[in-house]
């Protein structure tokens, strides 16, 4: 009798260690990729321009006809689905692999844009340099948020400090005319919002989202009140920093596709790569790292073994806020150049969501904040382009895919344990 | 982030725990921050401090001009107004506050019933942008009769705030979502379907205009001012102020009378006690997302039927859904107290607005002043170490420093 109890038990388990998420997303979007290529086709050429001005390498643009190839890939997609689920019945791991749902994506990618860009030409490598440049302060936001949760403190105030680190570097760049000084300002800038929010999180023990809400008002309104009174009233003094001026690396530039993309930009993007290494060095291959997760994950064991909670925690929201503020500095030392009104735009949320769905991982955060700035890019682009898609839905993608992030229901978000807590010493 | 059981605890006795005496000196300390912010911006002054040590008392004196005139435009603005002529327009400003406060509160009372049953509700503004959307469309789509049209459009308004507050609930109760990521994610969702149907003709858009605007409210759905009521004047005082004083009766009755608060504040104080008690947590989680959302509905559906009745845009919320969380800070979560809070944060908005106009002060300063505020309110131990107050005597609740508590 027990045996029998015994065996019924293992089989509910592996029943229950056989997700069915995946093949079930995968036919949803197969359906929707058989839809567009059968039901609501459309006729005519899909254009690739690959190549930018001034390449050293000019590549022939990629000319496909629309309703042909949306077929296939649908085809193919819907192959890639089966696979999928017989994946999960019958293969060793009874899951998807991760690879086939990316093959997956970057299929379902190219037929969703050929069968938009029917008649029209899409610029490949336009469409990657915006996405690459949307995702930027993104990805700085995001870097800031992941040390600040691994550390156990979650930074609802990432918009205020990019905010006000766009709004120094605009300020600094200008009235000292170098945009390193304004670079560094920004820092300044994102630190000394980090430190309010660590001071009044730690010391007084006052909740880190309601801090950081306010810390974002208190931002907002501070920035919005002397950008009126004083950024206006001489905007040659105080709003005309120089931008950093775009330093192509020489060889990679030349690169098709890949050069344009990622060497030819400004420093700060070239920052960003460092940092994104480098917060994932320190993280996971350093002693500092190990302290910042154990004091995120289990403060009072880093206590035991000696490590000054707190103290670790505030001077860590320190660095996250600098790092967030140079993402703040992109807007006005290089993307945009000057400061305006609330210009970042509610980026420190996406950039929150982009450390949600990078599963409080430094890498796996940046291309998170990268495929949010490429969708927010993407939805700009189509909308030139007369897609028929609303460009609502493109912009709603990001904030939608993180809802089903946080609800367990793509992948498994498992955040930092003490995450948002208070560290009280007993 | 699944699991904060310590943290709604204690946030609950810090919303509740402080005294009145740290709310009003916050409250100064944030306003002497704001007349700082204007004294070193202002231009007079900054004239005045060219020749500060050959004639000190005139910077002084450009000082106390400058805080003295933003302050009695904000008094004038906000509450009573003297220059006027004849006792409706003197009074309008005070009839002003009210009306700016009247979503305020309603918000307010949503994010408090969230708070006090431990959790929080930043999707004010999107819950607000879709109960908007619900009342603006029942109330140009569908002719009825007067004041049962303008009762279905508020119902239509608050179960839609509900449903919307409710989908973090469930994902809250089902599979743990913190509700905070989820109801900001929300708020973006909204903002962009609200868009969506605004631009769209058959849905939201107004027929013949191509702008992103919502046709205007037929006049059976429209609140009544209270001009309506006097004959006189042209206040824009609408009865949804009555609505949300009805509500604040009703939840500070829900929250102290009823078995259902009495289930909120068990979950709010400590959820696993709760749940050992037998209280179905999840269920606690769920309905109080829904009355929080509901209650932002009602703010939704104040702007539409009572401020904005001649179509709307998508920045209808106007960011009270935000403002809303510090109203609730102030008035520490207590239905009157937020009353009380949005009454105020409603009378900086009218000033702040009348002191722009007038003293060409920036309307942020007021933002600027909310948060102070809020952050003082939160902090009591720093608003008593400014003030060189006594910490809480015997049966304190909350440390003075975190490194003397010992729990």
């Amino acid at each position: 009798m027990s045996s029998v109890s015994g065996t019924a038990t293992v089989s509910a388990r592996t029943a229950v260690s056989r997700s069915w998420k995946a093949p079930i997303a995968l036919y949803a979007f197969a359906v929707i990729a058989l839809v567009l290529g059968f039901a609501v086709a459309r006729t005519g050429t899909s254009t690739f321009g690959l190549t930018t001005p001034g390449d050293l390498v000019a590549l022939a643009p990629l000319a496909v006809p629309t309703g042909g190839t949306v077929a296939a890939l649908a085809l193919v997609l819907a192959g890639l689905a089966v696979a999928a689920h017989a994946l999960v019945l019958f293969g060793a791991g009874r899951r998807v692999p991760r690879r086939l749902v990316a093959v997956f994506a970057i299929v379902f990618l190219v037929a969703f844009l050929t069968w938009a860009s029917a008649g029209r030409t899409i610029p490949v490598t336009g469409l990657l340099i915006g996405g690459l440049a949307l995702g930027t302060p993104l990805v700085f936001g995001a870097l800031g948020g992941v040390i600040g949760e691994r550390a156990g403190v979650v930074n609802v105030a990432l918009e205020g400090q990019l905010l006000l680190g766009a709004f120094s570097a605009a300020v600094v760049g200008s009235v000292t005319g170098q945009p390193v000084l304004g670079l560094v300002a920004a820092m300044a800038g994102g630190v000394l919002v980090a430190l309010i929010l660590a001071t009044f999180a730690i010391r007084y023990v006052v909740d880190q989202v309601i801090v950081g809400i306010v810390l974002n008002v208190l931002v907002t309104g501070l920035t919005g009140f002397l950008y009126v009174k004083v950024l206006k009233s001489d905007a040659d003094l105080f709003n005309a920093p120089d931008r950093f001026p775009v330093l192509p690396v020489p060889g990679l530039s030349a690169i098709p596709i890949v050069g344009p993309v990622l060497f030819r930009q400004t420093i700060i993007v070239y920052l960003m790569y460092v940092a994104a290494f480098a917060v994932w060095f320190g993280l996971f291959r350093t002693r500092w790292g190990l302290r910042v997760r154990a004091v995120g994950e289990h403060p009072t064991a880093a206590d035991t073994v000696g490590i000054d909670v707190n103290r670790t925690r505030f001077w860590n929201v320190a660095l996250a806020g600098a790092i967030a503020g140079v993402g703040g500095a992109y807007f006005t030392l290089d993307s945009v150049g000057a400061f305006t009104k609330e210009m970042t735009n509610g980026m420190g949320f996406i950039a929150l969501a982009a450390v949600i769905f990078g599963r409080w991982h430094p890498i796996r955060a940046t291309f998170a904040a990268l495929l949010f700035g490429f969708a927010t890019n993407l939805q700009s682009m189509l909308g030139i382009i007369g897609s028929p898609v609303p460009s609502e839905f493109m912009l709603m993608l990001p904030y939608v895919i993180t809802v089903f992030a946080v609800a367990g229901l793509v992948g498994r978000s498992r955040a930092p344990a003490a995450g948002g807590k208070p560290y009280l010493k007993s | 982030m699944t699991q904060d059981t310590p943290r709604s605890h204690r946030i609950l006795r810090e919303i509740s725990g402080g005294n009145a005496v740290v709310s009003v000196l916050a409250i100064g300390l944030a306003l002497l921050v704001g007349s700082v912010l204007i004294v070193l911006t202002d231009p007079e002054v900054q004239a005045a401090s060219g020749y500060l040590f050959a004639r000190p008392a005139d910077a002084v004196l450009a000082a106390g001009d400058a805080i003295g005139g933003a302050c009695s435009a904000l008094f004038q603005g906000a509450v009573f107004n003297g220059t006027r002529v004849g006792w409706a327009n003197q009074i309008k400003p005070l009839t002003e506050t009210l009306t700016l406060a009247t979503p305020l509160i309603a918000a307010g009372l949503g994010v408090s019933v969230a708070f006090r049953s431990g959790l929080f509700n930043i999707g004010g503004r999107g819950q607000m942008l879709v109960a908007a959307a619900a009342a603006g469309w029942i109330s140009w789509s569908f002719p009825m009769p007067y004041p049962l049209h303008m009762l279905v459009c508020v119902l239509g308004a608050v179960a839609c705030g509900a449903l919307w507050g409710g989908v973090a609930g469930v994902l809250k109760a089902r599979t743990g979502a913190h509700e905070v990521i989820v109801t900001i994610m929300l708020n973006y969702v909204a903002f962009y379907l609200v868009s969506f149907l605004l631009r769209t003709p058959g849905a939201l858009q107004a027929p013949g205009s191509n702008g992103p605007k919502s046709p205007a409210a037929l006049d059976t759905a429209v609140m009544p001012t209270l001009s309506d009521l006097l004959g006189i004047g042209s206040f824009r005082l609408h009865a949804g102020f009555v609505l949300v004083v009805a509500a604040t009766s009703l939840v500070w009755w829900v929250l102290n009378r009823s078995g259902l608060g009495f289930r909120f504040r068990a979950v709010g104080e400590n959820p696993d006690a709760a749940r050992v008690a037998g209280i179905e947590v999840r269920r606690v989680y769920l309905v109080a997302m829904m009355m929080s959302g509901g209650l932002a509905g009602l703010a939704g559906a104040s702007q539409v039927l009572g401020t904005t009745t001649t179509g709307f845009g998508s920045g209808i919320d106007a960011g009270i859904g935000f403002d809303a969380i510090t109203v609730a800070l102030l008035g520490r979560s207590r239905p009157w107290g937020v009353f009380a809070g949005g009454l105020l944060f409603g009378a900086l908005k009218t000033g702040g607005y009348a002191m722009q106009a007038a003293q060409t002060v920036p309307i942020d300063l007021i933002l600027v002043v909310q948060a102070v505020i809020v952050l003082l309110i939160a902090a009591p131990p720093l608003v008593r170490a400014v003030f060189r107050l006594p910490a809480p005597a015997a049966g304190a609740r909350l440390p003075r420093t975190p490194k003397a508590v010992t729990r």
